[in-house]
């Protein structure tokens, strides 16, 4: 596979200081035809994801399954260690003491999902990620704070420097600025 | 642009105070505990006398593993003295960490963002210490491998799946495990704005590295917050069967004032009073000394005095049933246990039991009580002696005169029984306030969330 010549550009930056006005930008963006952009903000904005084309996750569906799993390996290994590999007559009850079987199963179906829900989370977001171009900007590092930041990526098919950076002036943003590699 | 220079926010709402007006005050307001010059006399002097205290487990668990269990007060008929009753008065603690985090999470009570963190670090320093008890009761905690977990070993033998001390291995260690995974993957945003603040290079990278290099994308929020949701809605059934697996210990067996139907929700029940006065007894001096007004309101007081006062009154119906059924049983066993439990040698601690756990906390039916800290937290401290004490109530007079006269005996705790036990406290403390020292004790970016930016002309 031949090696892309890198874009000296990560893509182009807007700042805005409170989370109306990023999520009209985003709108607008997204109805300008732009597809790949993200949006930074210090808490999480609600519909915001959804304005700039984000996708549902299968997460719940995987923790579900996982569950399931969980829960099937919990009384499985409570079968087989007191009924197949280890049976021992304890006080008169059957080797398969279905009641007893369900604590143990219960807390490996709560294991499993919530292991599920917390990795899956993070593997889906592609973290941990210790350098990303975003951190370049000067201003970012108050985006865990106070600032919101629209980013349109040099990737996407529409973009171009002067046009993309244009169309972000227009959206009344604080500054634009140009995100390196 | 030129005029949109500070952004104009609405009032904030009511589960904030009014001194908090923006996003970067609420930011410096909590970083600035960790990343400050002047750690608090208040810190340093809790440190230590924590410190001080760990020294019963540094000195008392080495000694336990040279002597053996003997060193504790134990004897032949109460086999299971105070390490089973710190160990459950721990675990009990834990639990509001986890009610505060998960259940008012979903119940939309968003007065729960202030407490939610420390609440939940608290949950995870109580279960620690808790386990200390039954990893030191086996008297080698290096055996306990083969006799805790099941894995397989050279001598072909697993571990007893009949038995409620295995559930509870496995509720208690996925307790601890799914807690830590919920406690940090809250803590993970916040510490991407600690990681953007520090001014250290040591610093940045330690917090970077611990941040994961969260940006904040909004993809990334978006799918974090359906993970908290769905680590909420499991950790909530998953800390109602931790204490009901706690009390099957005793209700599965058959001893009088143990074999009882009602010990799971009673024990839940109790483990939310205990948390949270826990909760409370660490919060009203912290607000006090970090000037946490804002965040932790008169609101916030009365909310938790009411949850307190609630549970409370759950834990005294379960004392009023206990008594009721051990009449209405008819065994002569049960109804022997009662009213020995009243009037026995140990009838005097039942008697504080009842006054620390049911008659002192009547006072939060009172609003001036519930609003005044130090009150407040005076009826915190009844509440952690009185869950203390019903434990001890529970343990040592069901067991100390069981079916033969012949093998009554009284319970004496030794000197060790309380090195160790105040040991785990001082092991809470040290940990709690390194905690409150290096990270965000309340999580900034739900606090944000409270506060609504308007629209700037």
């Amino acid at each position: 596979m031949q090696h892309e010549e890198q874009s000296p550009y990560y893509g182009v930056m807007a700042q805005f200081d409170n989370p109306d006005d990023i999520l009209a930008a985003a709108k607008a963006a997204f109805a300008a035809g732009y597809r790949k952009l993200d949006a930074y903000s210090p808490l999480p904005v609600h519909g915001l994801a959804d304005a700039i084309g984000y996708k549902r996750t299968r997460l719940p569906w995987l923790v579900f399954c996982m569950g399931i799993i969980g829960a099937i390996a919990g009384y499985g290994l409570c079968y087989w260690v007191s009924v197949i590999d280890y049976p021992l007559n304890i006080g008169g009850r059957p080797f398969h003491s279905g009641p007893s079987f369900i604590p143990v199963t219960f807390e490996l179906t709560i294991l499993f999902s919530a292991m599920t829900a917390a990795f899956g989370m993070l593997i889906a977001n592609g973290l941990p990620q210790p350098y990303h171009p975003v951190f370049n900007v000067a201003n970012f590092a108050r985006a865990s704070s106070d600032l919101f930041f629209l980013c349109i990526e040099a990737e996407d098919e529409k973009f171009d420097m002067e046009e993309t950076t244009r169309f972000l002036q227009s959206l009344n943003p604080q500054e634009v600025s140009q995100v390196e590699n | 642009m030129s005029e949109a220079s500070k952004t104009q926010y609405k009032k904030p709402v009511d589960e904030l105070g009014s001194g908090q007006t923006s996003y970067t005050t609420i930011t410096d307001k909590i970083s600035g505990v960790v990343f400050t010059k002047h750690t608090p006399i208040f810190w340093f002097v809790s440190f230590a006398l924590g410190f001080l205290l760990l020294h019963g487990l540094m000195v008392g668990a080495p000694y336990l593993i040279y002597e053996g269990t003997g060193i504790w007060g134990l004897n032949n008929p109460v086999g299971w003295g105070w390490a089973i009753i710190n160990f459950v008065w721990w675990i009990g603690i834990g639990h509001a960490g986890t009610l505060i985090s998960a259940v008012l999470l979903l119940f939309r009570q968003k007065w729960r963002t202030s407490i939610n963190r420390a609440a939940e670090a608290m949950t995870i320093f109580a279960v620690l210490c808790a386990m200390q008890f039954p990893l030191l009761h086996t008297g080698r905690p290096w055996l306990a491998a083969y006799w805790l977990l099941p894995y397989p070993n050279s001598m072909a033998m697993w571990v007893n799946f009949r038995s409620p001390l295995i559930w509870d291995v496995f509720a208690v260690s996925t307790y601890l495990t799914v807690s830590l995974v919920f406690w940090y993957v809250g803590l993970i945003p916040d510490l991407a704005s600690f990681r953007d603040r520090a001014k250290k290079r040591f610093t940045q990278i330690a917090f970077g590295m611990l941040s994961l290099g969260w940006r904040g994308s909004a993809f990334h929020w978006e799918r974090y917050e359906l993970a908290s949701l769905l680590l909420a809605g499991l950790s909530t059934p998953l800390v109602l069967s931790v204490h009901s697996v706690v009390s099957f210990d005793f209700a599965t067996g058959i001893i009088p004032g143990w074999h009882t139907t009602i010990f799971p929700p009673y024990f839940v029940a109790g483990a939310i009073f205990a948390g949270f006065a826990m909760v409370l007894t660490l919060m009203i001096p912290l607000r006090r000394v970090y000037g946490f007004y804002d965040f932790i309101t008169e609101r916030h007081l009365n909310n938790m005095s009411k949850v307190m006062l609630a549970s409370g009154l759950i834990v005294a119906y379960g004392y009023l049933m206990e008594i009721f059924i051990a009449q209405y049983s008819g065994s002569i066993w049960e109804m022997y246990m009662m009213r020995n439990r009243m009037g026995g040698p140990y009838g005097n601690f039942y008697w504080m039991l009842i006054l620390c756990n049911i008659a002192v906390p009547q006072l939060l039916w009172f609003r001036y009580f519930r609003l005044h800290p130090i009150w407040l937290w005076f009826i915190c401290q009844f509440i952690n002696v009185g869950m203390w004490l019903e434990r001890f109530i529970i343990v040592v007079t069901s067991l100390h005169r069981d079916y033969l006269p012949s093998s009554w005996d009284m319970f004496h705790p030794t000197i060790w029984d309380a090195a160790i036990y105040i040991g785990t406290i001082g092991l809470f403390t040290v940990l709690f306030f390194l905690f409150i020292r290096g990270f965000p004790m309340i999580s900034i970016h739900e606090i944000r969330t409270l506060l609504k930016p308007g629209k700037h002309k």
